[in-house]
């Protein structure tokens, strides 16, 4: 039987650990390679690293970075952030990418999904969405929209419709990140995750809002997510992984317990 | 292990262990593998002995052919790459993440595997030998199927033991001295 996953989200800048609060303000928190193979040892199943460097050396730094890692985690390990071509995506399979996330650049060109698709297969693509809730408007059946930016752009998209779009296109998994639940710490959108989970046959990471265990264990029995994404409530040290792990284990859902 | 990337025959023919990875889709796969003209020499060298370990897509097409665009694999081993196919919604294919893999019979290259013990997947297709006795462990998804193939010195993994945590590593390093023999 398939075991549900526990993925560490790490923003990265300039090959440091950092973590940006609502995608706006940024802090440094620690080494990256250090922090990985603490949560790798520790029971980590998937690595999310996104990069969010902002000089123009951005893709070198990135792919050293990703070397780096790759180099000394033996876990599924997917990168995202100013992915946009092909060519980004084979450089960094290269590098030793386990999956390419895809996001704003998608949404600006949804053929980019089929292109990276087609190059390094859907099991690598992944289309993460960053969503926010838009009750009553409709213009949006399923009451979210797709944003980017943080959520300081609108995209105009029904959250669902784009789900299927790129499930269609060819993502072997989507990365579903609530906007209202980002670093509010009350735990993931369920609503959200459900209805995705629901309308695409891969499968769903659930990403935003994680501030307890119990909130992993809801996101992953009623929202529906195949793995849960998690960054601050491991990053200062209030949970370990191997912690959450067991917790969920006990409650009764499939875990890796044994690394 | 000091290892070598190659793309040509003459390349496979100097190698005392081959590991043959393989990721994306069967069709494109045989495609590669014809175009760089490589197959005949990995199948001399599968049969003069040289230990070799075929990983995913490499374990898949080891088998004679694949649903996966109906197209004709190497054959090292009788049997075809079949889709999932799944009533069960809540089983979404691609199978991706972490699963169970079970012994069924021992190899020098599972040794040590317990029960509990998961390896990391991401596949639409399953290996489906015709031959039983080539199947060294199963997993669970739906129903049972072959994680693992072998006969004599060609063993392949339907998971990935270079992303699968230290059981993973170990396989591997069991690979770099494994002389071949399947018991």
């Amino acid at each position: 039987m398939l075991s549900k996953r526990v993925v560490s989200c790490f923003d990265v800048r300039d090959g440091k650990l950092v973590k940006s609060v609502k995608f706006v303000d940024t802090k440094e928190i620690g080494e990256v390679l250090g922090r990985a193979k603490e949560y790798y040892d520790d029971g980590l199943d998937e690595l999310v690293m996104y990069d969010i460097t902002a000089s123009s050396d951005h893709r070198n730094i990135m792919l050293d970075t990703v070397e780096t890692i790759a180099s000394e985690i033996f876990i599924p390990f997917s990168v995202g952030g100013g992915i946009r071509s092909v060519e980004d995506a084979t450089s960094l399979r290269w590098a030793g990418a386990e999956k390419i996330n895809v996001n704003t650049a998608a949404v600006e060109r949804p053929e980019l999904i089929a292109e990276i698709s087609h190059a390094v297969g859907a099991q690598s693509t992944i289309l993460s969405i960053d969503v926010l809730r838009v009750p009553g408007d409709p213009r949006f059946p399923s009451g979210f929209e797709i944003v980017t930016h943080g959520g300081r752009n609108h995209t105009g998209r029904d959250a669902i419709a784009w789900s299927r779009e790129g499930e269609r296109l060819g993502a072997g998994e989507l990365v579903v990140n609530s906007i209202d639940a980002d670093g509010t710490k009350d735990g993931y959108d369920i609503e959200l995750t459900r209805a995705v989970a629901e309308a695409v046959g891969v499968p769903v990471i659930a990403s935003g809002g994680a501030g307890k265990p119990e909130h992993l264990y809801e996101v992953l029995t009623e929202g529906g997510a195949d793995a849960a994404l998690i960054a601050s409530m491991v990053h200062y040290g209030e949970y370990k992984v191997s912690e959450l792990k067991r917790y969920l284990d006990g409650r009764g859902i499939k875990m890796r317990m044994n690394y | 292990m000091d290892s070598t990337v190659v793309q040509t025959p003459e390349g496979l023919r100097d190698a005392e262990r081959i590991i043959f990875p393989g990721v994306g889709a069967a069709p494109a796969a045989m495609n590669n593998l014809n175009r760089l003209g490589v197959v005949d020499a990995l199948v001399e060298a599968v049969r003069s002995g040289v230990p070799t370990l075929g990983i995913c897509v490499g374990a898949q097409v080891a088998l004679d052919r694949s649903d996966e665009g109906d197209v004709q694999c190497i054959g090292l081993i009788a049997g075809d790459t079949r889709l999932f196919d799944l009533p069960d919604p809540a089983l979404k294919v691609p199978h991706i993440g972490w699963n169970e893999v079970r012994v069924v019979r021992p190899h020098p290259l599972l040794e040590g595997l317990k029960q509990g013990d998961e390896f990391y997947f991401v596949h639409s297709y399953f290996l489906d030998p015709k031959n039983s006795d080539h199947v060294y462990s199963t997993t669970d998804y739906g129903s049972n199927f072959a994680s693992s193939i072998g006969q004599d010195n060609f063993f392949a993994t339907q998971f990935h033991p270079e992303k699968s945590g230290r059981f993973g590593l170990d396989l591997l390093k069991r690979f770099a001295t494994w002389e071949g023999t399947p018991c």
